[in-house]
């Protein structure tokens, strides 16, 4: 497993976005990595979380409550914008565009799952390159391993919450088993890791100023 | 050039040859929705480039027309959102019943199950046999299985939940006869349903509509494809006639947000209020 040192020097690359893919045992994992996070952040998250097809707001407006940064659903042709962090609405696959809006589309189900993490992984691995980052937290099925594969091919940093540290170890063993991810970290240091590299001041940012 | 790139000019290609051979016109779809469908035909045949399968497209008309069933909406399930469904049968239904007799357009149909769910709203509200249903797809082997009404079985426990969600009056059962594998809808849930080939990017106006139902279409289509499709809608409604979206389509920042009234928020129900 790697570890991530404090003196780590992130790789010297201009980060736009995280997408980020969780399932069972999503919210408590998201409640504390979320809270890590301030409200100026200068990256934009995107969150597939698997959710029952007629679930409410609730997640939305608990997290809402709980975190600096805003929480909100993603909505169609809506351009990706930095400090928000985005969901996938229940029951709709949510993609991104070359141009960095978002689409959502009723498709079939990929991985048994929709909204499915790989179809947002995919599709944000060609639209931001080099540029993202893709985090797969805890959960108990298989999507998103493919995704973050891809996320890697196109230049992206991969980042996978220890499995052992997951409350459910299958989707992160799988992600890992599917592609060599740069980083394996519990959910705090995740949570850490992108305040640092989605800070406003920090040199990622600034190169991309 | 990067992959992407490259990729990219394929798909425009494609289209641009789907339009000019055959008249079908997806350049103004959501392209990265397009690009994996396509990506999925590809998967299935021998090529290794979408560029590659455009001189089958040309020269084999059965190549395009497994194409276009791919390239269309095909995903629904009956009373996909329940709630919608229920916010139908208490504020539109009443304000339908304001008339002697309606016409209703249920535009991007696909295999039917929509359809028939507002039938089955329609009748147990007891107003069926005043209502005439145009229901449209551009995609005539769905058209088709909408006709017959036939479903698998092993989705019927979904629907079955779905319908009780919806508020339906009575047992889902008394709706469809099973087959082996299959669940045939009760044919008298047809009578009123006119099934009929109609493309919302090339062809026109309805006329004097009360209710136009389109979920879940528009979300495919680019803003401007998405405003020629309102405005049509807005043109085929009569006054005071009534628009139901998907869930997660808006009307705010279209070319006819000022022409309607909100009914309904969550569920994106309008009406129009111009004339």
């Amino acid at each position: 497993m790697e570890n991530l040192s404090k003196n780590e020097s992130v790789k010297p690359n201009c980060y736009q976005a995280v997408v980020i893919g969780v399932s069972a045992g999503g919210l408590e994992a998201l409640k504390v990595l979320l809270r890590l996070i301030p409200a100026d952040f200068a990256l934009s998250i995107v969150i597939v979380q698997h959710l029952h097809p007629l679930q409410d707001r609730f997640h939305i407006e608990l997290l809402n409550e709980a975190c600096c940064i805003s929480v909100q659903e993603a909505e169609e042709k809506e351009p990706v914008m930095p400090g928000i962090v985005y969901f996938a609405p229940p029951n709709y696959h949510l993609l991104i565009e070359a141009d960095k809006t978002f689409s959502l589309s009723i498709d079939e189900k990929v991985n048994f799952s929709r909204p499915s993490i790989d179809v947002l992984f995919e599709t944000a691995a060609e639209a931001y390159g080099s540029g993202l980052i893709g985090v797969i937290l805890t959960g108990a099925n298989r999507d998103g391993a493919l995704g973050l594969r891809r996320i890697k091919e196109n230049g992206g940093l991969t980042i996978v919450q220890d499995p052992g540290t997951a409350q459910f170890s299958i989707m992160p063993s799988a992600a890992m088993a599917e592609t060599k991810v740069d980083h394996v970290l519990t959910v705090t240091e995740i949570g850490r890791f992108l305040a640092r590299v989605g800070h406003p001041f920090s040199a990622t940012v600034l190169e991309r100023r | 050039m990067r992959k992407e790139e490259l990729e990219d000019i394929e798909v425009a290609l494609f289209l641009d040859a789907v339009y000019k051979c055959y008249g079908h016109d997806f350049r103004n779809y959501s392209r990265v929705s397009i690009k994996r469908r396509l990506r999925n035909i590809l998967s299935k045949t021998q090529y290794t480039t979408i560029s590659g399968m455009i001189s089958q497209l040309l020269y084999d008309e059965s190549f395009f027309e497994t194409l276009i069933y791919e390239l269309s909406i095909t995903v629904t399930e009956m009373f996909r959102d329940p709630e919608f469904f229920k916010t139908l049968r208490e504020q539109v239904i009443p304000y339908l019943k304001t008339h002697p007799f309606v016409k209703i357009w249920h535009a991007g149909c696909a295999t039917g199950e929509e359809v028939y769910s507002l039938a089955i709203v329609l009748k147990e509200e007891g107003f069926y046999d005043r209502a005439t249903i145009f229901a449209t797809d551009f995609n005539d082997v769905a058209l088709n299985k909408a006709r017959e009404g036939i479903y698998p079985l092993e989705k019927l426990k979904d629907y079955t939940a779905n319908y009780q969600h919806a508020g339906g009056t009575a047992s889902f059962a008394q709706y469809y006869h099973t087959g082996y594998d299959a669940a045939i809808l009760d044919p008298s849930l047809r009578k009123n349903i006119a099934f009929a080939n109609h493309n919302l990017v090339t062809d026109g106006v309805f006329s004097e509509v009360h209710l136009i139902v389109c979920r879940n279409v528009l979300i495919y289509f680019d803003k401007t494809l998405q405003n020629r499709v309102l405005k049509l809608f807005r043109d085929s409604l009569a006054h005071g006639g009534i628009l139901a979206l998907g869930s997660k389509e808006a009307l705010q920042f279209s070319e006819i947000a000022n022409d309607f009234k909100t009914l309904s928020d969550k569920w994106k129900i309008f009406q129009k209020t111009s004339q």
